[in-house]
C-alpha cells in the first residue's frame, strides 16, 4: 500500500499511524517472511551443514554407498544434529517416498515403553512402497526404513532397554537414528549398536560464513567484529547465534522507525518488506543507523556491561567488614533487580576474579570451591539473591587473606 | 471494586511507562511478521505479563483482550484425568502447566500440538501464528521442557511461544536455545514514584511525595506490591501526609517480631516458640523462602559486621536445603538454631 502514496503522504502516514493500520497489518504475509530466521535458514541439504565437517563427509560416502548402520548423533544444542539427518534423510528418499519411509519420533511424543514398541512396529512392519518410475534417478531410495528418535535423552532407561529389542527385531528393513546432547544419557547397549557422530560447538571460522551469508540475504549491514561477537555470545550454538542476529535486526529497525518519526521527511524502513523502495531511505545526517553494531548483540544476548560486573568486583575488595558487606549487599541487590540472570552473573565474575594474577593458588583453590558450589546451588533451584550474595561475600573474605 | 494493579495495568506498548527501550523493541519486534519464541524473565512485579499483554495486543490488536476461560480434562497415561485451566482469545492462550505438578508434559504435549495443527480461526487476524503464553515456566519439569523442544520448531509457522518466568536457571539450555531472552529488569524506585503519582492523581488522591517514596524504597522495586501499599495506605487513612506510616503486611510484622525474639534470647525454649510462629507463616502459605530471607535480612542489621558474612552464608546453605527438602520446617528452624549458635559464641568470644 505504501508505494501508492507519495513521499510527503507516507510521511505523514507513518508519523500518523506508527505501523498500526499499515499494510503489512492488513492480512498475514506470505509464509517465507512469517518463519523465524533459524527455520528459514535450516539447512536443506548435507551440503548446507556448516562446521561439521568430518560427520558430514563421513554420511556423504555412506549415502553414496546407500547402506547406511544405525547412528547415534549427539552434541550441545543448535549444532545441526537435527538438520543432518533431516538433510540426509530427504536426499535419500526425496520429497514424496519421505512420508512412508521416515518416522520421527521426538520428546514431544508419548514413548512410553509400549509405545515406542507399537510405533515401531507398526512403522516398520508397513510394505516398503515402490518409487514412482524414474524416481530413483534422482533418489537412492534404498530398500529399508529410517526411524528417527530425536532428544533420546529424555527417554526412560526401561524405553531405551526395549528399544534394542526391537532394533535387532527389525533390523533388516529399518535403521535408527538416536539424536541426544549428552551420549552418557543414552544406555550402552544402545549405544554399542550405533557409529557415533559428535556434532562439534561452532568454531569461528565456518559459522562466521554462514551469519555473513544469512545476514548479507536479509540486508543486514553488521559493524566490523559484531559477527565474532555474535559467535562469542552464542557459545557456539549457531541457532542462538542466528536469533540474535535476528532479533538485533529488528532492534536496529525499531530504532530507525522511532528516529522517522520525529523527524518527518526521513522514512521508515522495514528490512524484509520490499514495498519499500529505499534509494533516500539510508542517509540521516550521513549516520547509518541501521548498523548492527556490538553493542546491540550484547544488549539481546544478556551480556552483563562491564562496569556493572566492575561495580561488584570494587565491592569485594577488602576493607573493614561492615564496609564490604553493605557495598556487597546493594550491589547483589541491584543485580538481582535488574533482573541479571544468576548463571551470567556467576559465569562474568568468574571470568573475571579468577584471572586476576594477584591471587595465590591457595586463594585460587579456594575461590573456585565456591563457584562449584555455587554452580549446583542455582540448578538446583536455590534463591539467586541469597546465593550470589553468598557467593560474593565468600569471595570476599577470600581476597582479603593474605 | 477493581484494584489497583488492575485498574490502571496498562494495556498497549504505548501505554507503558519506563524501560521505553524494550517497548520499542518488543513493538519492532510485534511489527516484523517473523516474531520470535521469547523467554521474557526478570524478578517478580517487574511487569512481564503487563508487557507481554500489551505486546499481544500489539500483534493481534484489541481482539485478544476478549478472553474466556476453559476447563479442560487431560489423561495420563495411567489413566489418571488432570482437570486443567486455559485461558484463550481466539488468538492465543495462557497456560500455567505448573498447576498439575509432575503431569505438566502431558498438557504441554497434548495441548500444544493440538494447538499448532489447527488454523488460526479468524481469517483475517493479523498474523497466522498463534501465541501461546506459558506461566511459571521456570516451574516445568525436564520432561515437559523436552516436549517443547521439536514442537517448537516443527509448528513455527502456526504457533509461537512465550515464556514466563523469574529466573532462567531452571531452562534447559536446548530451551534458551530456541528463544529470544527478553530481560525485564524491575522499575527502579523513581520509576515506581512516577507510577503512583500517576495513578494518585487519576484517583484524585492528595500527593505526598515523600510517602511515595518511601513506598518504593519499601517496596524492595516491586511495583505490585508498592501498588498495593499505596492503596492500601489511601484506604486506612482519611489523610495521608509524608510522614503516615506505611505499616507492613501482617506476615512481615510477624516476622520482625520473630528477628526480635531470637536476638532478645538465645534458648531452646525460645526456639519452640519461634517454631510456633514459623509454623503459623508456613500454614498461611508464606513460602518457606520468602520467610527465611525476610527473616534474615531483618537479623542482619542487628549483629555485629563479622558475623554478617557468615549468617548469609548458613542462610543459603539452609534455603538450598528448603529446595531440595520435603520438610520446610525443619530448615526454617535449623537455621533459627545455628544462627542462635553463632550469636552465642561470639558473644562468649568464642570460636565459632
Ligand atoms: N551445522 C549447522 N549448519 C547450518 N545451520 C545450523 C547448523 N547448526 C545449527 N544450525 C541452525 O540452527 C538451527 C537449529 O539446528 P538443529 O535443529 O539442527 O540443532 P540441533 O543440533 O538438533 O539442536 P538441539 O540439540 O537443540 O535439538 C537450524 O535451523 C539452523 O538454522
Ligand atoms: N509499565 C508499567 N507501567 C505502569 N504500571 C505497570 C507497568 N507494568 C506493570 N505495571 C503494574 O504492576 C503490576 C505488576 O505487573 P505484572 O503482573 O506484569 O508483573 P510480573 O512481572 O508478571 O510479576 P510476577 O513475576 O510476580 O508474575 C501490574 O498489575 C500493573 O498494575
Ligand atoms: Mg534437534
Ligand atoms: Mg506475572
Amino acid at each position: 500500500m505504501a508505494n501508492f502514496f507519495d513521499n510527503k503522504a507516507r510521511a505523514a502516514a507513518v508519523a500518523a499511524t506508527n505501523g498500526a493500520s499499515s499494510s503489512k497489518s492488513a492480512a498475514p504475509k506470505e509464509s517465507q517472511n512469517l518463519q523465524p530466521w533459524v527455520e528459514k535458514y535450516r539447512p536443506k541439504s548435507l551440503n548446507d551443514v556448516t562446521a561439521q565437517d568430518h560427520t558430514i563427509t563421513v554420511l556423504q560416502r555412506t549415502l553414496q554407498a546407500s547402506n547406511l548402520p544405525h547412528m547415534l548423533f549427539y552434541g550441545p544444542p543448535g549444532t545441526g544434529k537435527t538438520s543432518t539427518i533431516l538433510a540426509l534423510a530427504k536426499e535419500l528418499y526425496g520429497p514424496e517416498m519421505f512420508r512412508t519411509r521416515v518416522l520421527e519420533l521426538n520428546a514431544s511424543d508419548e514413548r512410553g515403553i509400549s509405545i515406542v514398541r507399537e510405533k515401531v512396529k507398526d512403522f516398520a512392519r508397513m510394505q516398503l512402497s515402490n518409487p514412482p518410475p524414474h524416481y530413483k534417478d534422482r533418489y537412492p531410495c534404498p530398500p529399508y526404513k529410517i526411524i528417527i528418535l530425536d532428544e533420546a535423552d529424555s527417554m526412560t532407561q526401561d524405553a531405551q532397554s526395549a528399544l534394542r529389542r526391537t532394533m535387532e527385531t527389525y533390523s533388516k528393513i529399518t535403521r535408527f537414528c538416536l539424536i541426544c546432547n549428552y551420549v552418557t544419557r543414552i544406555i550402552d547397549p544402545l549405544a554399542s549398536r550405533c557409529s557415533k557422530f559428535r556434532f562439534k560447538m561452532l568454531d569461528q571460522g565456518n559459522a562466521k560464513k554462514r551469519l555473513e551469508d544469512i545476514a548479507e540475504n536479509e540486508n543486514v549491514k553488521l559493524e566490523d567484529g559484531a559477527v565474532d561477537k555474535l559467535i562469542k555470545c552464542s557459545e557456539g550454538d549457531l541457532r542462538k547465534a542466528i536469533t540474535f542476529l535476528q532479533s538485533a535486526a529488528r532492534l536496529v529497525g525499531a530504532v530507525k522507525t522511532s528516529h522517522s518519526r520525529s523527524n518527518g521527511n526521513s522514512k521508515k524502513r522495514v528490512l524484509e518488506d520490499e514495498d519499500d523502495e529505499d534509494e533516500d531511505a539510508m542517509e540521516v545526517d550521513g549516520v547509518d543507523e541501521s548498523m548492527v553494531t556490538i553493542k546491540n548483540i550484547e544488549e539481546i544476548a544478556g551480556v552483563i556491561p562491564n562496569d556493572v560486573i566492575d561495580g561488584l568486583i570494587q565491592a569485594m575488595q577488602p576493607r573493614s567488614k561492615g564496609a564490604v558487606y553493605e557495598a556487597v549487599a546493594k550491589q547483589v541487590t541491584d543485580l538481582v533487580a535488574d533482573g541479571w540472570s544468576a548463571t551470567q552473573v556467576v559465569a562474568q565474575l568468574y571470568q573475571n576474579v579468577l584471572y586476576d594474577d594477584a591471587l595465590s593458588n591457595k586463594q585460587k583453590n579456594k575461590i573456585v570451591m565456591q563457584f562449584s558450589d555455587v554452580d549446583k546451588r542455582l540448578v538446583d533451584g536455590a534463591d539467586e539473591h541469597l546465593t550470589v550474595l553468598d557467593l560474593a561475600l565468600q569471595v570476599s573474605g577470600v581476597l582479603a587473606e593474605t | 471494586m477493581a484494584l489497583l494493579v488492575d485498574k490502571y495495568r496498562p494495556r498497549s506498548l504505548e501505554a507503558l511507562t519506563y524501560h521505553e527501550d524494550l517497548s520499542e523493541r518488543l513493538k519492532s519486534l510485534a511489527k516484523s511478521g517473523d516474531f520470535p519464541h521469547l523467554l521474557v524473565y526478570g524478578p517478580s512485579g517487574a511487569g512481564k505479563k503487563t508487557r507481554i499483554v500489551a505486546t499481544l495486543r500489539e500483534l493481534y490488536g484489541p481482539g485478544v483482550e476478549k478472553i474466556k476461560i476453559d476447563s479442560r480434562v487431560f489423561q495420563t497415561t495411567s489413566n489418571r484425568k488432570l482437570e486443567f485451566n486455559i485461558v484463550a482469545s481466539v488468538y492465543h492462550l495462557e497456560i500455567t502447566p505448573s498447576d498439575v505438578g509432575n503431569f505438566d508434559r502431558v498438557v504441554i504435549q497434548d495441548l500444544l500440538k493440538e494447538v499448532a495443527q489447527t488454523q488460526q480461526v479468524d481469517q483475517s487476524a493479523r498474523q497466522r501464528f498463534k501465541v501461546v503464553v506459558i506461566n511459571e515456566a521456570d516451574h516445568l519439569t525436564r520432561d515437559a521442557q523436552a516436549a517443547l523442544r521439536r514442537t517448537m520448531e516443527k509448528y513455527s509457522p502456526n504457533m509461537r511461544l512465550i515464556l514466563l518466568a523469574n529466573s532462567t536457571a531452571n531452562i534447559i539450555a536446548p530451551i534458551r536455545s530456541r528463544t529470544l531472552l527478553v530481560r525485564v529488569a524491575a522499575p527502579t524506585e523513581s520509576d515506581i514514584c512516577k507510577v503512583l503519582e500517576k495513578v494518585g492523581a487519576q484517583e484524585g488522591w492528595a500527593e505526598a511525595e515523600g510517602l511515595n517514596r518511601r513506598i518504593a524504597k519499601d517496596s524492595a522495586r516491586n511495583l505490585r506490591r508498592a501498588l498495593l501499599m499505596f492503596e492500601a495506605v489511601h484506604a486506612q487513612n482519611e489523610k495521608v501526609t509524608d510522614k503516615t506510616p506505611v505499616p507492613p503486611p501482617d506476615w512481615e510484622a510477624l516476622v520482625a517480631q520473630i528477628a526480635d525474639e531470637i536476638m532478645a534470647e538465645h534458648t531452646p525454649a525460645r526456639l519452640l516458640q519461634v517454631r510456633a510462629k514459623l509454623y503459623d507463616l508456613l500454614s498461611h502459605c508464606i513460602p518457606p523462602t520468602t520467610v527465611l530471607k525476610t527473616l534474615t535480612f531483618k537479623l542482619i542489621p542487628k549483629i555485629d559486621d563479622a558475623l554478617k558474612a557468615d549468617v548469609i552464608k548458613w542462610s543459603a546453605f539452609y534455603e538450598h536445603r528448603i529446595r531440595m527438602g520435603s520438610k520446610h520446617i525443619f530448615h526454617l528452624e535449623a537455621f533459627v538454631a545455628k544462627f542462635m549458635r553463632i550469636l552465642e559464641s561470639y558473644l562468649m568470644g568464642m570460636d565459632f
